[in-house]
């Protein structure tokens, strides 16, 4: 069984990222950008680059063997691309695990960054990409017609349904917002950092897709990070304190190049891939100190933490309201301040943030013991990715 | 400023057919011949019996609203101006779920479950969409 191959077999050892900035732009080509956090990564392993035999690169902004040709891998084994958008940093550990577990490879190197603000615009890349998505030509010939153009506004379809269904409300939505920006200000490296957000505030932003307003949508930025995996045993030689991958799946909703037609609207790729990553790593949602969740709008936030098994699907809205996902909340989330109030890293953040409080380096943002953490991703129409990581 | 055009679907395949009965005045969807489910949109086979025989079949044009998004800031150059207009997802009584938009509707009157029924815009010589109406 899957659960027995890589459950605790594979660490996250090397962690790197890249300053992020928007005006006046990273200055650097997005592979440049990547290849600063690889470096960093590495170096974080105490790894040297030629020991990197496996890599997996974030779909359509570079190749492996690019990765390989500029670093010094001399010896790349194993490569794959995961067309899974927002959720492939996270799907990544998995396919990362899996391969040390087996041998595939020794050391797989993940990076993921891009000048999101200087380059493309975030907001632009499906509406001008017609390859971007697994269902791009479906929204080129069926959404995108009637005025249906770009993420915020399919997942806007998916919040006003769930607001009609279960009574989320503006101010739940305001409150995922409040407490990335909260964390931010305990994160110098947030680019939201030294601004802080009223309730107020975020009601009066201007709506861009109803029921989102400017503030629910994430930064565009540029910036990088990557991490390195290898197998428990080897990570016991390296520097640093090996973060074990207890657990961790991916999923996708159905149909997933469709959003319309789903006999189950509510229900995507976290739906399924979470309960898979719980019951292999033996814990449950209850026994998580935090949870880093891919925070491209501020609905998908309170979805995820449904669909994860935190609390019951409609629920949502109360367990984010009085604080539950802020710093000595129930559950902290986004501690570093998210794709929302730190930068939009493409999900790979998240997982360094997730590194970075299970080794104690959280500094003043850090969960206190924190021993168990979550992160996931989320991608093109639904696609989700989590993993239950420990120290 | 050059006007950008509002993209248009590509008329190809089944997605031809279908967008070639709007032009004709017609709303319809595949139906599976051996189990009868309806599905949108357009595929070569039924996910529920993966048979590959269907029929386009004329739909009531009867749905209602299902959810919506009201777009405030337009985010394809093509729909500059138009804000703010609402992306709508019709139930039809068929079952399948279509996007589109109600015309007659402001956005801040949509409500779930408001009744609605297809019209047709041709939008030019090639293409016409499916609209809804208030029913
Ligand atoms: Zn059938």
């Amino acid at each position: 069984m899957e659960r027995d191959v890589i459950k605790d077999k594979a660490c996250i050892v090397g962690i790197g990222e890249t300053a992020v900035c928007r005006k006046p732009g990273s200055g650097l080509s997005e592979m440049a950008l990547q290849l600063k956090a690889a470096v960093a990564a590495i170096e974080d392993a105490g790894l040297k680059a030629r020991q990197i035999d496996g890599i997996l690169p974030f779909p359509n902004l570079g190749k492996a063997e690019a990765y390989a040709a500029s670093l010094g891998c001399v010896d790349l084994r194993f490569a794959a691309t995961i067309n899974m958008g927002g959720a492939m940093p996270v799907a990544a550990l998995r396919v990362a695990a899996m391969a040390v577990a087996s041998g595939a490879a020794n050391h797989v190197l993940v990076p993921a960054g891009w000048n999101g603000f200087s380059g493309v615009r975030v907001r632009e890349t499906a509406a001008n990409d017609s390859d971007a998505i697994p269902g791009a030509a479906i929204a080129r010939d069926f959404y995108m017609p009637f005025g249906l153009n770009a993420p915020p506004q399919w997942y806007a379809l998916m919040a006003r349904r769930h607001m009609h269904e279960y009574g989320t409300r503006a101010e739940h939505l305001g409150a995922v917002a409040l407490a990335m920006r909260k964390h931010a200000q305990l994160n110098p490296g947030a680019l939201m950092h030294g601004k802080p957000l009223t309730m107020e505030a975020y009601l009066a932003s201007p709506m861009i897709t109803d029921p989102y307003r400017l503030l629910d949508c994430c930064l565009e930025t540029d910036g990088a990070a990557a991490y390195v995996v290898t197998t428990a045993e080897r990570a016991r030689d390296l520097g640093k304190t090996p973060i074990y991958i207890m657990g961790a799946a991916a999923g996708q909703p159905y149909p997933a190049d469709e959003i319309m037609n789903r006999p189950e609207f509510h229900r995507i790729g976290l739906t399924t891939a979470a309960p898979e990553a719980f019951a292999m790593a033996g814990v449950r949602p209850g026994d998580v100190d935090f949870a880093q969740i891919y925070d491209c709008f501020t609905f998908e936030v309170i979805q995820q933490i449904e669909e994860a098994g935190f609390c019951a699907r409609g629920e949502g809205g109360a367990f984010v309201e009085n604080g539950g996902i802020e710093l000595g909340g129930r559950l902290p989330v986004n501690t570093h301040g998210g794709l929302l109030s730190q930068a939009h890293l493409l999900g790979l953040g998240h997982v360094v943030e997730a590194v970075r409080q299970l080794r104690g380096e959280a500094g003043e943002r850090q969960v206190k013991d924190a021993e168990i953490g979550v992160v996931t991703g989320w991608g093109d129409f639904g696609d989700g990715s989590i993993a239950i990581l420990r120290r | 400023m050059p006007m950008i055009p509002k993209p248009l679907p590509v008329l190809a395949g089944l997605v031809g057919e279908y967008y070639g009965w709007c032009r004709q005045g017609e709303l319809r969807f595949q139906r599976c011949r051996q189990c009868g489910a309806f599905r949108h949109v357009p595929r070569d086979i039924c996910a529920a019996c993966s048979s590959f025989d269907w029929d386009w079949v004329k739909s009531s044009g009867r749905g209602a609203v299902y959810t919506w998004t009201v777009v405030a800031r337009a985010l394809h150059p093509g729909f500059a101006g138009d804000e703010p207009y609402a992306p709508v997802v019709v139930e039809m009584e068929e079952g399948v779920r279509v996007l589109s938009q109600v015309r007659d509707c402001p956005p801040d009157q949509l409500q779930v479950g408001m009744p609605v029924r297809v019209e047709f815009v041709a939008v030019d010589d090639q293409v016409t969409l499916p609209y809804f109406c208030r029913a």
